[in-house]
C-alpha cells in the first residue's frame, strides 16, 4: 500500500460555548493514502463537517482544535498560522460543501469567484485565468462554459452550482480534496450525475479525496475505504467491501443491518433504537453503550481505544463483533 | 430597465401630485389668507375692497380650482412670488435650498466616512471591548438631541476655544468664488455638519455592525476562505460587498431625513438653509414659499427612494427590473 497523504491522530475540537465546554470531537483518527478516497459516514451531528474545518483552518468562532494531530505530507496543519493556511488552501487541499446554494457568493459572477483563488495563488494575468476558469467549467460538464462563467450563482441550476463549485475546488490542482456531502442537497437523478463527474474526475487526476456523506450507497459506490464516526470519535475504519460483509462495531453492524438492499440509495442513515448522546453530557466511557445490545460495566468505565483488530481494520470496542 | 425607471417615475409623479393636493387643501383650512392680513394691517379698507382682492386673488374660488389654477402657472414655471419677502419664490428659496443641500450633503458623507470603518470594525471584534466602545458611541450618537449637541460644540469649538465661527453661513462680503471664499464656507459649515452629523453616524454605525455580522455568517464567507484568499479580500469582498446590500437603502432614505432634520441645526447655527424659511413660511402663510418648499421636501424622499432601488438592482445581481 502506498503511503500515507494524511495522517490524523486523536484529533480533538472544543466549542468554547457560553453553556460550556463542548468538545466536538474527542479522538478522531484516520490515515488516507494517496489517490485513494476514504469515505466517512456519521448521523448528523456526529462531528463529520467539525472534522473538515479543523483540518482546513476553518472552524466557526468559539471552536478550537484542542489535540491531535494531523499530518498532510508530514507537515501538521493544525499547527499552522493563518497566514501559512491561506498558502495551504485551495492549493494543497480544498472543498466541497453541501449547500450549493449558499456556499457561492451571490454577488459575484461563476467566472469571478474561480479567478479570484488563481489570482491569490499564481501569475496568471486576467485572460489567462479567465481561459483557465473557462477550461475548468468545461471540463466538470457545464455546457456553454463562457456564458456560465460571466453568469451569477442565481442563474444557475443546483446541479450546475454543485458543478461550479467542484471546477472552483479543482481550479488550482490540490492534491486533497474534502467533499462535505456535495450531493445531500441535490435531487435524486442529479445526485448520481454528480457523482458520477466526481468518480471519473478523481480517477482521472488521480486525487486523494475524503468524502463525507450520510448515505451509505453513496459511500458504498465511491470509496475505498470507510470510517464511521459516533459522538465525535471514530467508530470503525475499514476498506469499504470488508466494513459491509463483516462490521465488528455494534453501531456499524446496526446501521448496515437496516439498510434495505445493499446498493440502494437512502437520503439518511436508517434509525437505530435510542439517541445520540449529546455532546455536552458524553456519558463516561464508550459513548454508544445506552444504545448498545453488547454493553457491560467496563463500557462505562473507559474509552474503547480505536485498536487495530486485524490489517487494515480499526474497531473502537471493548466487545467488537465476530469477524466474518 | 428603462421602462422600470419611467414606470417608477410616472408613479412618483402621480404620487407627487395627490400628495400636493392634499397639502395644498390643508394649507386653504389654515385660518387667514392674505387677504385677512392686508385687512389687520390697513383698518381703513372696505369690504368692497376685499372682495375685489379676493377675486383678484382667485381666492373666492373652490379649492381645487384654486389648486388647477397653481399647478398650471407652476407647470409653466412660475413658482409665485412670496407674500413675506415680496420677490419671487425662486430668489429666496434657490439660494437657501442650496445651502441645505451642501450642509445634509457634507453631513452625509462625514457620517459614512465615520460609521462604515466604525461598524465593520464593531462587528469583527464582535463581544469584545471595541464593540462595546463603538456601540455605546453609537447609542450616544443615536440618543443625545441635536440642538444639545449644536450648543455643547458651540461653547467648546467657538467660545472656548474659538476656532470657528458660533453661528452664520458665511462671513459678510466674502467673494464665494475665490479660494478664501471657499475656505470662509468651510469654517461655517464645521460645526453645524458636525453636529447634524451625530445622529446619522450612530445609526449608520448601528446598520453596518449587523449587516456587517449578518454578511460573514453566511456559507459563501467560509468557501471564500477555504480558497485562501487573504483576510482582507475575504471580509471586503465577500464580507462587505455583501453588507452593503441592506446599507443603499438605509442611507438613501437618510438622506432624505437628513434634510429635513438639518431645521434645528439650522436653527441653532442660524444657517441660512431651507428648515428655517419653511418653518417662518408656514407660520406667515407665506403660501407660495410653503408650498414649493414642501414639494422639494416630498420629491426627495420619494427620488431618493427610486435612487436607493436603482442603485441596489445595480448592487445586487439577483434583482432584476421587470
Ligand atoms: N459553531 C458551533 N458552536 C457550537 N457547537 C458547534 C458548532 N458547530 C458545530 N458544533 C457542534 O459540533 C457537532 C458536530 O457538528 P457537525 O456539523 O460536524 O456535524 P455533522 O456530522 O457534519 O452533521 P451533518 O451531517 O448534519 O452535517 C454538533 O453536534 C454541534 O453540537
Ligand atoms: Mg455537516
Amino acid at each position: 500500500m502506498s503511503e500515507p497523504l494524511l495522517q490524523v491522530e486523536g484529533l480533538e475540537t472544543t466549542f468554547f460555548t457560553k453553556a460550556g465546554a463542548l468538545k466536538a470531537l474527542d479522538g478522531v483518527s484516520y490515515t488516507i493514502h494517496r489517490g485513494e478516497v476514504l469515505g466517512i459516514v456519521g448521523e448528523s451531528g456526529c462531528g463529520k463537517s467539525v472534522t473538515s474545518y479543523s483540518l482546513m483552518g476553518l472552524l466557526d468562532h468559539p471552536g478550537k482544535v484542542t489535540g491531535g494531530r494531523a499530518l498532510l505530507n508530514g507537515v501538521d496543519l493544525l499547527s499552522l498560522t493563518e497566514e501559512e493556511y491561506q498558502k495551504v488552501r485551495a492549493k494543497k487541499i480544498a472543498m466541497i460543501f453541501q449547500e450549493p446554494m449558499t456556499a457561492l457568493n451571490p454577488v459575484l459572477t461563476i467566472g469571478q469567484q474561480i479567478d479570484e483563488q488563481l489570482f491569490q495563488h499564481t501569475d496568471l494575468t486576467p485572460a489567462q485565468a479567465r481561459k483557465h476558469s473557462i477550461e475548468m467549467l468545461a471540463k466538470v460538464g457545464i455546457p456553454s462554459p463562457e456564458e456560465r462563467y460571466s453568469n451569477y450563482p442565481h442563474q444557475l441550476s443546483g446541479g450546475m452550482r454543485q458543478r461550479a463549485m467542484i471546477a472552483m475546488a479543482l481550479a488550482l490542482g490540490p492534491e486533497f480534496l474534502i467533499a462535505d456531502e456535495p450531493t445531500t442537497a441535490l435531487d435524486v437523478t442529479i445526485q448520481a450525475q454528480i457523482l458520477e463527474l466526481f468518480q471519473s474526475l478523481q480517477k482521472e487526476m488521480g486525487m486523494t479525496v475524503q468524502f463525507i456523506t450520510h448515505d451509505l450507497g453513496v459511500i458504498s459506490e465511491i470509496s475505498d475505504r470507510v470510517m464511521v464516526m459516533y459522538a465525535g470519535r471514530s467508530a470503525e475504519l475499514a476498506p469499504t467491501e470488508e466494513l459491509f460483509r463483516s462490521p465488528r462495531h455494534p453501531y456499524t453492524a446496526s446501521l448496515v443491518r437496516s439498510i434495505p438492499v445493499l446498493g440502494q440509495r437512502v437520503d439518511r442513515l436508517p434509525t437505530i433504537e435510542g439517541v445520540v448522546p449529546s455532546l455536552m453530557e458524553r456519558p463516561d466511557g464508550c459513548a454508544f453503550q445506552n444504545r448498545c445490545p453488547y454493553q457491560t460495566a467496563e463500557c462505562a468505565q473507559a474509552v474503547p481505544p480505536f485498536t487495530e483488530l486485524s490489517p487494515g481494520h480499526f474497531v473502537a470496542c471493548f466487545h467488537p463483533l465476530e469477524a466474518k | 430597465m428603462m421602462s422600470f425607471i419611467l414606470r417608477r417615475l410616472i408613479q412618483t409623479l402621480i404620487v407627487i401630485g395627490a400628495l400636493s393636493f392634499f397639502c395644498f387643501y390643508l394649507m386653504s383650512l389654515m385660518p387667514g389668507d392674505p387677504v385677512d392680513m392686508m385687512i389687520s394691517s390697513n383698518p381703513n379698507m372696505t369690504s368692497e375692497d376685499v372682495s375685489r382682492l379676493r377675486e383678484l386673488y382667485g381666492l373666492d374660488q373652490p379649492v381645487y380650482k384654486r389648486y388647477l389654477n397653481w399647478v398650471s402657472t407652476l407647470a409653466q414655471g412660475d413658482l409665485g412670488y412670496s407674500r413675506t419677502y415680496r420677490v419671487p419664490v425662486t430668489e429666496i428659496l434657490g439660494p437657501r435650498l442650496w445651502n441645505t443641500f451642501i450642509l445634509s450633503g457634507l453631513s452625509l458623507i462625514f457620517s459614512l466616512l465615520v460609521a462604515i470603518p466604525l461598524g465593520v470594525f464593531a462587528a469583527l471584534n464582535q463581544g469584545k471591548k471595541l464593540d462595546y466602545f463603538i456601540n455605546f458611541f453609537a447609542f450616544a450618537g443615536i440618543s443625545l438631541p441635536s440642538f444639545w449637541l449644536a450648543i455643547v460644540l458651540i461653547l467648546i469649538f467657538a467660545v472656548q476655544i474659538p476656532l470657528f465661527p458660533a453661528s452664520g453661513t458665511m462671513s459678510v462680503g466674502t467673494d464665494m468664488t475665490s479660494f478664501e471664499g471657499f475656505f470662509d464656507r468651510i469654517k461655517y459649515l464645521i460645526l453645524p455638519t458636525l453636529s447634524l452629523s451625530f445622529m446619522s453616524i450612530g445609526s449608520f454605525v448601528r446598520f453596518t455592525r449587523s449587516s456587517m455580522l449578518e454578511a460573514m455568517r453566511n456559507d459563501y464567507i467560509r468557501t471564500a476562505r477555504a480558497k485562501g484568499l487573504s483576510r482582507s479580500r475575504v471580509l471586503i469582498v465577500h464580507g462587505f460587498r455583501n453588507a452593503l446590500l441592506p446599507l443603499i437603502t438605509v442611507v438613501a432614505l437618510s438622506f432624505s431625513s437628513l434634510f429635513s432634520g438639518a431645521v434645528i441645526t439650522e436653527t441653532v447655527f442660524a444657517y441660512q438653509g431651507v428648515g428655517q424659511l419653511v418653518l417662518a413660511s408656514i407660520q406667515s402663510n407665506d403660501f407660495n414659499v410653503a408650498m414649493v418648499s414642501f414639494m422639494i421636501s416630498v420629491s426627495m424622499v420619494l427620488t431618493m427612494n427610486l435612487v436607493a432601488d436603482l442603485l441596489y438592482g445595480v448592487a445586487d445581481p439577483r434583482i432584476t427590473y421587470v
